[in-house]
């Protein structure tokens, strides 16, 4: 299988500016075309061990990342999205090319593919047991995610959960995990072996900066997992690990708020978000340290061997 | 035929499907979802029973589409109920127009068709009535702006979009086809008039079946804008093709009823391309009547050649290297149809240099 890693920087650039570079992640195939240089450089970096596809594939999401024309390339030189035709965001700064890509492939997601109930929420996994981290922004979901991930846990994704609409299953879209601003610093702290992405500063989100997922996450893209728990994750300064159960309705309302097709999909959005919280346990979480983080989440799986 | 875009061969013949190849199916699914058909190929794929001979990848590609197509029916059906309740107190039955008509009335044009607002139709007289009963329910202008109101109220056939406080839906409120200020203006009260109710959905209504295909055809060919122009030329195809076969005399009324109402040259240019482009069924003896409303040859050569670039899908894949000029004729030739040369010269000056936002807003 031909991999980004296994195709040197010129192929690489080759493909993105001509007839598109389609990159595996997960369920997904995405052709990605764009001929600025510092896409191949971030791409190369941040998917080498990610499946590249031969033409013959149909892909399930075209997608441009290009420069201005005109004189507007050399003033303040922006990048624009374009989804076939569409653009769905503002253009941003250069400099910003990189979490552009990133937000615009998880766009790609939350607005398509409505054969899973998909939830902004990271998702790890261990023994075959998956947690779901829903939270709003800030919350500090993709910190725990990283911290997760980096001791030991699989990586599913940090911002899609994927719940299939016909059995419940979680199929694994894993990709870079998005770090911002004190965490950044953080989670380098935390897992000096990471590969983590140059920190872009000025961001809508402050500064962010994008964590390699780890090669066994990737490898294992196509294995979906059994949920477990749905942990609402809440940073506080200082706060001792605590994990309090949450009412089954009132989980089912915070997944439907977090969800970004839950009113999309109707009488099948409803019946797979009651199906999650039924075959999960359900909780919120507070915590002020990740290492007393990470022996909570040993003591659920423990709990259940 | 062959010059045809993709998406245009598979509106025409939609079983060619069945055997298309991986990069054939990425270029349609791009076509089709940029022209807002992405649903409707999935129905087509439905209707024709080769859905599940298609490749897993497409299948799925067109599932997705079709849940956004189920939901946004759901959300219309939802909306039209509300709209007839706020205004049920002013007694008048409640004439849908457009993709809301398709879609109340259960008519195969509504199968993966996609829209923004809910169109309907009301007597001028009663335009404050409905405005006002409106608003108590919640829907309110948007545009404040003094030369828009002045724009819609003095000049167009319609009052500025009204949208939901709270739900943000937005409801057109025609009270004619037509611009005030158009040199042809069919009238309401006839179309009105003709209007049927929906069995089995009380206090709504749709335009009889003429009036309807002929409203879709003045939409689409008086437009400036052609963003949808293929999807809503296979508005007119399914219309033409499910009125056909199932309303008695339809073929024959059609070009009376366009004479009638001063409709005969978009019905002319509607019957022609629906012909040359999607194969549309259209009886030799209608073809000839309807050529009352042929423009003169030099003209007919000229918009041949528009639209044959503004009814593609509105796809990269597809621009010809005119398109701009083409797009940029047509809508100036969509305001010109609609406004006397003095006013479309200050309507243009206006919206290109005081308005805010570039000439192309959405509401010209």
């Amino acid at each position: 299988m031909l991999t980004v890693g296994a195709l040197d920087r010129h192929t690489l650039a080759a493909r993105l500016r001509g007839p598109g570079l389609r990159l595996q992640t997960g369920p997904f195939i995405a052709c990605i075309r764009s001929s600025l240089p510092a896409l191949a450089v971030a791409l190369s970096r941040m998917y080498a061990d990610y499946p590249v596809l031969d033409e013959d594939t149909t892909a399930d999401f075209n997608v441009l990342l290009r420069r201005p024309r005109g004189l507007r390339r050399f003033i303040k030189p922006q990048v624009y999205f374009h989804y076939d035709g569409m653009e769905p965001f503002q253009p941003l700064p250069l400099a910003q090319l990189y979490p552009m890509f990133e937000w615009a492939m998880n766009w790609c997601v939350s607005s398509h593919a409505h054969s899973w109930l998909v939830i902004h929420a990271a998702v790890v996994e261990k023994e075959g047991a998956a947690v779901i981290l829903p939270a709003p922004p800030g919350s500090g979901k993709s910190t725990l995610c990283a911290a997760l991930v980096a001791r030991g846990w699989r990586l599913l994704s940090d911002e899609l959960t994927l719940v299939r609409l016909v059995d419940g299953q979680i199929d694994p879209v894993p990709r870079p995990v998005s770090l911002k601003n004190a965490s950044i610093d953080v989670i380098r702290a935390w897992a000096p072996e990471a590969h983590i992405s140059p920190p872009v500063a000025d961001t809508v989100k402050g500064t962010v900066a994008h964590m390699c997922a780890p090669g066994a996450s990737v490898a294992r893209a196509l294995e979906p997992a059994t949920p477990a728990w749905i942990v609402f994750p809440q940073w506080k300064q200082g706060a001792p690990a605590e994990l309090v159960p949450v009412a089954q309705a009132r989980a089912h309302l915070r997944l439907a708020e977090n969800a970004f097709n839950y009113s999309l999909l109707g009488g099948a959005g409803f019946d797979t978000a009651a199906r999650l919280i039924d075959g999960t346990h359900t909780f919120d979480f507070s915590y002020g340290a990740l290492d007393d983080a990470m022996a909570v989440f040993e003591g659920l799986l423990a709990g259940r061997r | 035929m062959n010059t045809l875009p993709l998406l245009t061969r598979v509106l025409r013949s939609p079983p060619t499907m069945a055997a298309f190849d991986a990069p054939a199916w990425e270029l349609l699914l791009r076509q089709a979802v940029s022209a807002d058909l992405g649903a409707t190929l999935a129905l087509l794929a439905e209707e024709h029973g080769i859905l599940h001979t298609l490749p897993e990848r497409v299948q799925r590609r067109l599932g997705w589409e079709r849940r956004a197509w189920e939901r946004h029916g759901q959300a219309v059906r939802f909306e039209t109920q509300q709209v007839r309740r706020a205004l049920q107190d002013t007694g008048l039955p409640l004439i849908l127009l457009k993709g809301t008509a398709y879609v109340a009335a259960g008519l195969p044009a509504a199968a993966g068709r996609l829209f923004s607002d809910i169109d309907i139709l009301v007597p001028k007289d009663r335009l404050d009535e409905v405005e006002s009963r409106l608003m108590l329910h919640g829907w309110v202008s948007n545009h404040h702006d003094a030369y828009d109101q002045r724009y819609y109220r003095e000049w167009m056939h319609e009052l500025p979009p009204l949208q939901h406080l709270r739900r943000a839906t937005v409801i057109d409120v025609h009270h004619a086809i037509l611009p005030e200020t158009a040199a042809v203006r069919p009238d309401p009260a006839r179309l009105r008039a003709a209007a049927r109710a929906i069995p089995g959905a009380p206090g709504l209504s749709v335009l009889a079946p003429c009036d309807m295909v002929l409203h879709s055809a003045t939409h689409l060919f008086y437009e400036g804008e052609y963003d949808h122009g293929l999807r809503d030329l296979f508005d007119l195809h399914r219309l033409l093709c499910h009125f056909g076969a199932t309303e008695p005399g339809f073929w024959t009324a059609l070009p009376t009823r366009a004479h009638e109402l001063e409709l005969a040259r978009p019905l002319f240019y509607a019957l022609r391309y629906c012909i040359q482009l999607l194969g549309t069924p259209v009886p030799a003896a209608t073809v000839e009547t309807a050529g009352g409303g042929r423009p003169g040859r030099a003209l007919l050569a000229l918009m041949d050649g528009l639209f044959a670039r503004a009814l593609r899908p509105m796809h990269p894949s597809c621009a010809a290297a005119l398109t701009p000029l083409a797009d940029a004729m047509l809508y100036i030739r969509g305001n010109w149809l609609r406004m006397p040369p003095l006013m479309l010269s200050r309507h243009l000056f206006h919206k290109a240099f005081l308005s805010p936002g570039n000439v192309k807003s959405d509401q010209v």
